[in-house]
């Protein structure tokens, strides 16, 4: 590319054009004020999303990023409007969310002297992302971007922070991008080492009751259909986390459900029982797998990850093959025998079965009193053909849809696993709305989680984003005060919500909402949130003191699972 | 609890703002105390060696130099123990100049420690002595004893693998060899 000479802020927009960024997420403030001057240049080339809260921007990044598989972008102020980021950052982090944040800062003579809406950005952001860097030239801006873009999405994807100088953003420069393909102090693909595939295959050979645990790696991967082929050629039950959800249809029928504290009970106990564990870009969260001493004693366990940092974290494996995963697997399905495991994969049904009985009959099929959390989801996913994409908050409703949706497309769960934000829900469904338009997308939210990023139906009313929103709506932190009934004797220490009227603040929004309260009416309301593509509230009064099971609780063996009120 | 052992990690980086702070970060994750610390340019151009010591197990040390060793700007990160390194440390002792002359067997001090003098005025000396830990402790107490310490100054452990070459030069090859096999694709 020839080069030419532009002010910073032109440079940054062309090198954004040039990553063939579509969609920004943000809000302006003083020391980012130059390079919003060239947005507005730049209308008809960024679909730029005015956000109510910088949080928010980030969380709609991430839905944006998990949907489409592309990097989100997002566009901020110093000080203020850069710590508010700080949470999105952290929890794009820990789900491996690709994420690219510029953020202004004050002037680099000033830089140091507490000036106004000065803070060190690059130095708080260290420890919560890939790369943090602070660009203080015009002339290093397409350098930077660039870079940023390439570590942002190759290898475990994660969010990078640019914290650009407002001198850096009006001085001139010569102006040529170069897309960034090669660090020489980074290798986001390592080297698969053959000896570990043929190691790998032969042990899978041999097993018995092989079980494989499918992570959010299948889905960055682009992994889902060789693991699909792996798992029907060698006949292996598999179970996802909860980051994993969707990489192979609910409905296949080696998909044994979730894995986890509220997992599914077959896939829990199972773990403690099979002869030879497969893990897949994942990585044996405590989530998943309770006390770790006990954990998967009796099998062999095969790592797969793209991350050798992950391999023998947390789990000391047998075996850790390192690498991309769809190509990992490709090369250990190739030297796999075919082979059939009935008795193992029907020894599942039981455990279904139990589960079925104490857990699903009571939550979803046959509920009595008040309306239940899990008749909701299940109907909601009926409704929309189990076609949806799932957006969850954090809580009781976060546990309850991601157990009772179902998928059968790849990237249909945005969830915050690793971070557990409360206010993750209503931005990020914004974002992967905006990311897969043609999606109805349903977000599930918490009455307390909706109120930490509730200005988000601002953005919804001004940017006519069509999210289907569902307030799960028991006026409790109904997922703390589980915990305070089952483990700290029933003392409710602030966990009861004294909630506003909903539908009056939906409403104040201009979005069309409705209030459930009978389980009689919940059909109609359903029906008339999906009836179009427009933004919706569905307000659903609950029963109160709702329990998630089956639950393992903190810390305990991953087969002591609760199915029911003891 | 596992035996805590003494870990010398080696970091080459690229010469970039920063870095120290995200490794220190990694060390204060995991509740490690720095016990030294040394940062220099390496014998690779563009190149920083920082050299670290610190006490801990082998699981928690792996563990550790794979997480250093992600961050992006890192290059290469390794551990060894002392067995496996060539290593030294620096420490310079301040005395005053008159209680050494009462005390007068400073020849022998001289020699025993192999003890070079930097500087030396009226009223004070400096000595500087190149050793282990333990030998630069040594003199640090005898001294304190007889004729007391004004200051006192250790350095950080520097170290090389008994090793022939940089161990990063042959990582470096392999990179430049993917990177023309890259560039020759493309074409
Ligand atoms: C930002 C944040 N603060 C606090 C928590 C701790 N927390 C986890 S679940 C929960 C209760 C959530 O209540 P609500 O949003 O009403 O969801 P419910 O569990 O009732 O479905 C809380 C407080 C959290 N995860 N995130
Ligand atoms: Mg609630």
């Amino acid at each position: 590319m020839k080069s030419k000479e532009l002010a910073g802020r032109y440079a940054l927009m062309e090198s954004l054009k040039a990553e063939g960024v579509d969609t920004i997420f943000g809000y302006p403030g003083g020391s980012i004020i130059p390079t919003f001057d060239a947005l507005y240049d730049y209308r008809d080339i960024f679909n730029f999303i005015l956000v109510r809260h910088e949080q928010a921007a980030t969380h709609a990044a991430e839905g944006y990023a998990r949907v489409s598989g592309k990097v989100g972008v997002v566009l901020l102020t110093s000080g203020p409007g850069a710590t508010n980021a700080i949470t999105g950052i952290a929890d794009a982090m820990m789900d491996s969310t690709p994420m690219v944040v510029i953020a202004g800062q004050v002037a680099s003579q000033a830089l140091g002297t507490d000036a106004f809406q000065e803070t060190d950005l690059v130095g708080i952001t260290q420890p919560i992302t890939k790369w943090s860097y602070q660009i203080r030239k015009a002339e290093d801006i397409a350098w930077a971007v660039s870079r940023a873009f390439y570590i942002a999405s190759t290898g475990r994807p994660g969010p990078v922070v640019l914290d650009l100088t407002k001198d850096a953003q009006t001085e001139l420069c010569n102006f040529a991008y170069k897309k960034c393909s090669f660090i020489r102090s980074y290798i986001p693909y390592p080297e698969i080492d053959e000896f570990n595939v043929e190691q790998a295959a032969h042990i899978i050979n041999a097993a018995k009751k092989p079980f494989a645990l499918l992570g959010q790696g299948v889905i960055l991967s682009n992994a889902e259909k060789e693991v699909m082929k792996f798992l029907e050629k060698a006949n292996i039950p598999a179970a996802t986390t909860l980051l994993g959800l969707s990489c192979l249809p609910s409905d296949h029928e080696l998909n044994k459900g979730m894995l986890g504290m509220h997992g599914n009970y077959g896939p829990n106990m199972k773990t403690n029982e099979c002869d030879v564990l497969i893990a897949i870009g994942m990585r044996f969260s405590d989530r998943v797998t309770g006390n770790k001493n006990t954990y998967a004693k009796q099998a062999k366990i095969l790592h797969f990850d793209i991350d050798p940092s992950e391999i023998g974290k947390n789990i000391t494996p047998t075996l850790g093959i390192l690498g991309d995963i769809k190509e990992s697997i490709t090369m250990v399905t190739e030297r796999l025998n075919e082979a059939k495991h009935k008795e193992w994969i029907d020894s599942f049904k039981p455990l279904e079965n139990k589960e079925h009985e104490k857990v699903f009959v009571k939550e979803v099929e046959n509920c009595t009193g008040d309306i239940h959390m899990g008749e909701v989801v299940d109907k909601i996913s009926k409704a929309t053909g189990d076609k949806a994409v799932l957006v969850t908050d954090v809580g009781q409703n976060q546990i309850m849809s991601a157990r009772y949706f179902r998928y059968k497309q790849t990237r249909s769960v945005i969830t915050s696993g690793g971070l557990g934000t409360m206010g993750f829900g209503l931005p990020a469904a914004m974002g992967a709305k905006v990311g897969a338009p043609e999606r109805t997308v349903c977000a599930f939210c918490g009455d307390g989680g909706m109120q930490m990023t509730i200005e988000e139906l601002g953005t919804i009313m001004q940017s006519n984003i069509g999210v289907k929103i569902i307030l799960l709506n028991n006026n409790k932190l109904g997922m703390v005060r589980q915990w305070q009934e089952l483990f700290w004797h029933k003392r409710y220490s602030f966990t009861d919500m004294l909630n506003p009227d909903f539908s009056m603040i939906a409403s104040a929004y201009g979005i069309r909402n409705s209030v459930v309260e009978k389980r009689e009416d919940l059909d109609k309301g359903i029906a008339d949130m999906l009836k179009d593509d427009k933004a919706y509230v569905l307000i659903v009064n609950l029963e109160e003191c709702g329990m998630v099971y089956p639950m393992t609780p903190a810390g305990d063996d991953v087969t002591n699972v609760l199915l029911e009120k003891k | 609890m596992e035996e805590k052992t003494l870990y010398t990690v080696t970091i080459f980086s690229e010469n970039r703002v920063g870095l120290l702070n995200q490794i220190s970060i990694i060390f204060n994750r995991r509740q490690l105390n720095i016990e030294t610390l040394s940062v220099s340019p390496s014998a690779l151009e563009g190149i920083h060696k920082f050299t670290i010591t610190t006490y801990t197990d082998l699981e928690t040390i792996q563990k550790v130099v794979k997480q250093i060793d992600k961050r992006v700007d890192i290059l290469k990160a390794y551990y060894n123990t002392d067995s496996e390194l060539v290593y030294q440390e620096i420490a310079l002792y301040k005395i005053a100049t008159d209680a050494l002359i009462e005390k007068g067997s400073v020849e022998n001090l001289i020699r025993k420690y192999n003890i070079r003098i930097l500087e030396m005025n009226d009223t004070c000396v400096v000595f500087e002595k190149t050793g282990l830990y333990d030998e630069t402790q040594q003199l640090f107490e005898e001294l304190s004893k007889t004729v007391g310490v004004l200051q006192f100054i250790r350095s950080g452990r520097v170290a090389i693998t008994r090793s022939k070459v940089e161990r990063l030069s042959d990582m470096l090859a392999e990179i430049e060899e993917t990177l023309a096999q890259k560039k020759n694709r493309k074409k």
